[in-house]
Order: C-alpha cells, then sequence, then structure tokens
C-alpha cells in the first residue's frame, strides 16, 4: 500500500442537507429557526435519522426516539427521511467526486473515498485539493469532512475524529491515529463499547496492548469488530483497495430527421428495436424508457413509461407507448427524437420451457405495464397487510409496478371482507354508555339489529395519532334482513374527549 | 371466518364438474352493500395460489367499499385496479384475460352503463373460455337484462341460524352459521358446453 494517498470525505449531514435543497426546490422550505427532524421506523415507534442545525441546538440527537424529543423541543418538526433517495444521491456524488479522481468508491451510508494518488498535482498540492472538494461541495450545499492519509483506515478515522483537513504522511499515520477514539477504527457499536469497558479508549491504547493478546481476545471475530485487523488496514499492514463501480452505461437511440415531423409513432419501432439490440449486446434491460423529442423551436417534450419488472422486448415496450404518444405537443414540429433506457439492470436470457411458450410471470408484469401505462401507475396497486390494529392502516397500497416487499403481517381476529375508505357516520340507538347498537339509521334507512357481536375495543396509536383520538369498540352486527356490518363507536360517555360519542359503519361482513 | 363457513355450507351446492371450462359468471347483490356477493366469489375461486386481478369503477368502491386483504386472507394475492369509468373497467377486465397466469379477473360496475351491452359481455365470455381463467363481473344496482354470462347468480343474505349453544346465553344474541340464498338465474349450456 505504500506510496497510496487517499480521501475520505465524510458527509455527517447528508440526510437533512438533501432534505433542505428539495423542499428549496419546491418553494416550501422551513425557516432556519424551526426545529426539524426526519425520523424513520424503529422498534418501538419512529425514530430521529437526522436533525437540523436548531434542533441539534435544542438537545435532539440522532437514533433517540422522536416522543422523546418532543418532550424535550415541543415545536418539533417531523419529517419521514428517504434513506433510498440519501443512498441513490450518495451514489450519484461518487460519480461527481470523479472530477478530482478517476478512482471514486462509496464508503458506507454518509462517506466516500477517493484514490488521489498522483491526482493531487492538478490543484496545486494536497491541501489546496482538500480546499477546492470542501469548496465545490458546500457549492452544493453539503457540509464535509474531509482528510487525505496513505491508507482508507486512517483517512477514515482522521475526517471523523481528527483536525479540519488533516494532512497524514505516508510514516505519520501511527502518531496521527493514537489520540483518536477508538470509534475511528471502523468498528461496530459492541466492540467500540467493549473496547471502552476495557478502558482502551483511544487507538493509541489499542496499538500499546500486546498484539498477542489482542489476537488471542478477537480470533474469531469478523472484520467489523476486530480491532486489530481494523488497527492494520489502518497502518497499511493489511491491503484494503479502493474498488471503483463503473457509471452504469448510457443506453440511447436516436433518430436524426431531415425534416420536421409532428408524430414520432413511425420511428417508435424502429427505435425501441435499436434500443433493445443495444440492451441485449449489453446483458442489460430497462425498467423506464424515456422519449424526449427536440423541438424546432428550442424546446423539448418528454414521455416516459415504466414498466415493473426489467425487459428488453421491443414489442411489449412500443406497445407502453400507445397512448402516450398523444400527449407530446410538437408546436412546430421536431427533427430529433431520442429513445433513452432508464432504471437499466443486468438480467439474463433464460428459457423456462422446452416448447418456446413463454412463461406465466412475464405475462403478469407484463400485464401490470400495459395497466399501469393506460391508467397511471396510481390506479393500479397491491396492497399489502400492515402490523397495525387501527383497521385503515392494517392495509398499505404499494404501487404495482414496484418491487413486492418480503413477508406480511398476519391477520389474527376476523376481519371483514370490504370496508369502506371513510367510515359513514350513523344514527344510533344504544344503552349508554357502552351498550351495544340497537337501532340505526344509515343511507336514510332504519335497521334494527337483529343479532351483534362485540365490542372489540381497539385504542388508538399513541405513537401516530394526535393527542385526543378516541378509542373505538367494534360491533359485528346483523340487521333484521341478514345484513352483516361492522359498526363502531367512537370513545366512550365521559372519557374527557370530546362530546357525545359518535358511530360509524366501517365495513361489511360475508 | 365467513368465506370458509361458507365454503363448508356450499359444500356440493353447485361445484364446477371437472374438466368444465372457466368462464364469465355475473353476481347481481340483492342488496349494493352486501358482502355475501364477494363472499360467495371468493368461496369458488381455484385453489391455487395465483393471483386476482380485481378491477372496480369510482362508485362501486364508494358504496360498497373496498376488497379488505384482512378479511379476504392472503391465499391469493391481489392487484387492485381502481378506475372511474365502466369502460375503463372492462378494457382492464378483457386485458386481464390475456393473461394465464391469474387465478381470476373479478371486475364491479355499478348499475348499468351502456358500456356493459351484450357485445361487451360476449367478448368477456370468449376471452375467459379462451384463456381459461374465471372472470367475475359482480353488478351492483343493476337490471338483470341480455348478457352473454354462462352463470348468473342472485345473491341475498339471510338472517343467520341460531344454535343451541348460543342460546343457552339469554341476553347475548350471537352471530351463527351465515347461510345464503343463491339463484343460478341462467345456466344455459351455450356454445361447447357439455
Amino acid at each position: 500500500m505504500s506510496g497510496r494517498r487517499i480521501v475520505s470525505i465524510s458527509l455527517p449531514q447528508l440526510a437533512i442537507e438533501r432534505w433542505t435543497k428539495v423542499m428549496e426546490r419546491q418553494g416550501n422550505a422551513p425557516p432556519d429557526d424551526i426545529p426539524v427532524v426526519l425520523a424513520r421506523e424503529g422498534h418501538h415507534g419512529p425514530v430521529i435519522h437526522a436533525a437540523n442545525r436548531k434542533a441539534r441546538m435544542d438537545g435532539v440527537h440522532p437514533g433517540a426516539r422522536v416522543v422523546d424529543m418532543r418532550a424535550i423541543c415541543p415545536e418539533l418538526q417531523v419529517e419521514y427521511a428517504d434513506p433510498a433517495g440519501d443512498r441513490a444521491a450518495l451514489d450519484r456524488l461518487v460519480l461527481w467526486a470523479r472530477r478530482f479522481c478517476p478512482w471514486t468508491a462509496r464508503d458506507g451510508e454518509d462517506g466516500i473515498i477517493l484514490d488521489t494518488t498522483g491526482s493531487d498535482h492538478l490543484f496545486g498540492g494536497e491541501a489546496a485539493m482538500l480546499v477546492e472538494m470542501e469548496t465545490q461541495l458546500s457549492l452544493l450545499g453539503l457540509t464535509a469532512r474531509l482528510a487525505v492519509a496513505p491508507t482508507w483506515g486512517a483517512a477514515w478515522a482522521l475526517a471523523r475524529f481528527g483536525p479540519v483537513r488533516s494532512i497524514c504522511k505516508a510514516d505519520e499515520a501511527y502518531f496521527k491515529l493514537g489520540p483518536l477514539p477508538v470509534a475511528g477504527l471502523r468498528l461496530n457499536s459492541d466492540t467500540v463499547l467493549l473496547l471502552r469497558r476495557l478502558g482502551l479508549k483511544t487507538i493509541g491504547a489499542v496499538m500499546d496492548v500486546p498484539r498477542l493478546s489482542l489476537t488471542r481476545r478477537f480470533v474469531k471475530a469478523g472484520l467489523d469488530a476486530n480491532p486489530l485487523m481494523r488497527l492494520d488496514q489502518a497502518l497499511g499492514k493489511l491491503a484494503e483497495p479502493v474498488s471503483s463501480r463503473d457509471a452504469p452505461p448510457v443506453i440511447r437511440a436516436t433518430a436524426r430527421l431531415a425534416e420536421p415531423i409532428f408524430d414520432p409513432t413511425p420511428h417508435l419501432p424502429d427505435l425501441c428495436e435499436d434500443l433493445c439490440d443495444q440492451l441485449k449486446a449489453a446483458g442489460l434491460g430497462c425498467r423506464a424508457l424515456h422519449l424526449v423529442v427536440y423541438r424546432t423551436d428550442g424546446d423539448v417534450a418528454e414521455v416516459t413509461v415504466r414498466t415493473s419488472a426489467p425487459t428488453r422486448d421491443p414489442a411489449h415496450l412500443h406497445s407502453l407507448f400507445r397512448d402516450k404518444v398523444d400527449r407530446i405537443n410538437p408546436g412546430f414540429g421536431f427533427d430529433l427524437i431520442t429513445l433513452a433506457a432508464g432504471g437499466v439492470e443486468e438480467i439474463a436470457a433464460r428459457q423456462t420451457r422446452l416448447d418456446g411458450d413463454s412463461d406465466d410471470d412475464l405475462h403478469l408484469t407484463r400485464l401490470i405495464d400495459r395497466l399501469s401505462a393506460k391508467f397511471g401507475a396510481r390506479s393500479v396497486t397491491r396492497p399489502m397487510l400492515h402490523q397495525s390494529h387501527v383497521p385503515e392502516r392494517a392495509e398499505a397500497a404499494l404501487a404495482a409496478l414496484a418491487e413486492a416487499p418480503e413477508g406480511q403481517a398476519v391477520v389474527v381476529k376476523e376481519r371483514p371482507l370490504r370496508l369502506l375508505d371513510h367510515p359513514e357516520e350513523v344514527r344510533v340507538l344504544y344503552a349508554v354508555p357502552e351498550g351495544p347498537p340497537a337501532q340505526f339509521v344509515w343511507r336514510r334507512q332504519t335497521h334494527r339489529v337483529a343479532r351483534y357481536a362485540g365490542p372489540e375495543r381497539i385504542a388508538p396509536e399513541w405513537w401516530k395519532d394526535r393527542p385526543g383520538t378516541r378509542l373505538r369498540d367494534y360491533f359485528k352486527v346483523e340487521d333484521a334482513s341478514g345484513r352483516r356490518l361492522w359498526l363502531y363507536r367512537e370513545g366512550i360517555l365521559g372519557d374527557g374527549r370530546g362530546q357525545e360519542p359518535r358511530w360509524f359503519v366501517h365495513g361489511f361482513f360475508g | 371466518m365467513g368465506v370458509l363457513r361458507m365454503q363448508q355450507k356450499m359444500a356440493g351446492q353447485g361445484e364446477r364438474p371437472a374438466g368444465m371450462p372457466h368462464t364469465l359468471a355475473e353476481v347481481f347483490p340483492a342488496n349494493p352493500s352486501d358482502a355475501s356477493a364477494t363472499g360467495f366469489m371468493l368461496s369458488r375461486l381455484p385453489r391455487t395460489n395465483a393471483p386476482i386481478l380485481w378491477v372496480q369503477d369510482r362508485l362501486s368502491r364508494k358504496e360498497a367499499g373496498r376488497p379488505a386483504l384482512a378479511g379476504i386472507g392472503l391465499r391469493h394475492p391481489i392487484i387492485m385496479v381502481d378506475l372511474s369509468r365502466a369502460a375503463d373497467v372492462l378494457w382492464a377486465m378483457e386485458d386481464g384475460l390475456r393473461c394465464r397466469a391469474l387465478a381470476a379477473v373479478v371486475g364491479e360496475v355499478w348499475g348499468d352503463p351502456p358500456a356493459l351491452d351484450f357485445t361487451a359481455t360476449k367478448r368477456l365470455a370468449m376471452r375467459s373460455e379462451a384463456a381459461d381463467v374465471s372472470c367475475w363481473l359482480i353488478r351492483r344496482a343493476a337490471s338483470p337484462d341480455l348478457s352473454a354470462a354462462r352463470d348468473r347468480w342472485r345473491i341475498a343474505s339471510l338472517p343467520s341460524e341460531t344454535t343451541s349453544a348460543r342460546r343457552a346465553i339469554p341476553r347475548r344474541s350471537a352471530l351463527g352459521a351465515r347461510s345464503v340464498p343463491l339463484a343460478a338465474q341462467q345456466a344455459r349450456p351455450v356454445g361447447g358446453h357439455p
């Protein structure tokens, strides 16, 4: 590893800064003096994923539960974090960082690693290069901490725990790492806690322990939990190369036209064919197609179709554009059409049956594609069960185009076959305060309750609902004609959460 | 669960003979907001784990609710399509019947839209038989006029049977087993049916 120069960039506030930037672009960014946090789902309700400056100054720290932090800081504004979006943004940033050196890689959830060996002189030395990197990142609105060192491990530790823009020469790693805390060794939290309990608070203290005793203690531990191996990586005794990933290839078919035209339909089959040939040659499939027409008046119009599974079948892709092409406003005509593949993934060519007939899964994904292309992705959904007792939250509708997640919740109680989107209020005659319904007026008709079962009490989810939400008592009732409905009473008389309880019809049993 | 109980109740009551292809069936619930038609349809689905394509128009969804996964069960994954016009519902159903991987295509249409005429039902029936995928058309607040459906059902619910065990508890009347009167309105052998 001698002679390598590795830059580690740490972006500690990536999530909140990206969120702020998105909000600014939409024109509804909150002012700086409002504490804002991004939350993600935890085991016991939402936990804080990232916090803005004002929230951090008020004592909110990431990893804590949102309800606890609300107690510290009542005016906290909670938004949902988008970890997948952050990851995609970081991947783009990794490619963006190739302006400094040709060899960059992603480092966890909030860091970038650059191998700048031999490219620092382009910026006038390493110190100037680090300043340039930090400037460029701050122009993107990102707070960054940087360090350059001979190894990945040393650069990582110095960027997070060392002085600002620290530069570590080839033979200085031993001395520079010594005073840093053990968390700088890229260990998991259990091992850091263990080392701290052993009294080893700094990396220097770990270095002073004889190798033999450390080896004995951590002989079976993996890389994450092995301080000795991490130390060797940081000091360059154990190789840790930076493996750079190439940008996905741009796959695009273009039609240059001699004369401006108004309808791209005649060119679409050829473009799809060309694109699919390129995809096939690269062993790839695409999940989106962007049709862009460049108009003679300088304007650009775009139409996008999406598929639920990666595909490279020209006939199928062409059929998805059937009704969409009409939405292009041609203006005075256009003379350049491009068709670009998006969401490119590797797919293997496979044959499932010997008789050449295609398989059923393929037909299903194509059906979803066709329906989504015609009616919009929002109309075609795949309901999934969700872990919640509140009936309207027990089901989540995912877009059928998206990947189906693994594992569903289980149903424990009997539930109706059909649910109303919005429970309908009914006037009910019942024995106050907690009696079953005896008669109710629903949709202007009076129903006498012949039989009932219940109540089943469902308490509000205090970690999600606003304070003052009332509990519900569900009754399964059957009217004189045999129809079965699911009624609930919202609240109890005298629970201190509003007026008299109201009744609602929520669903129908078969 | 209601569906299971109904399946036991109806064992042998209208079983489809083996070897008979799946076809289009129309269901007319006597009361638009009664879920027994849904339960009946679910009890007659094939015993596979294939998905269902479920297409609803806006009024059906508003008046009779959406199918709830917690009540229906997880045997068949559902692909739900929410549309506003009956013509779109029929288009989506026809498109779904091109896919043999489905267990059933279920459409819910409210009232008597002009798009749902004899030709439309004939197309659905022929597609359904060609693909051997059962197709169910649940028609609420509709008049059973001319149609090419091979099976037509009129479904209402009856009050529960009281069981002796339940009767022992005097002040609390419980819900007993379910019974559904079924009226096979038209079951005519048309074109190639045995």
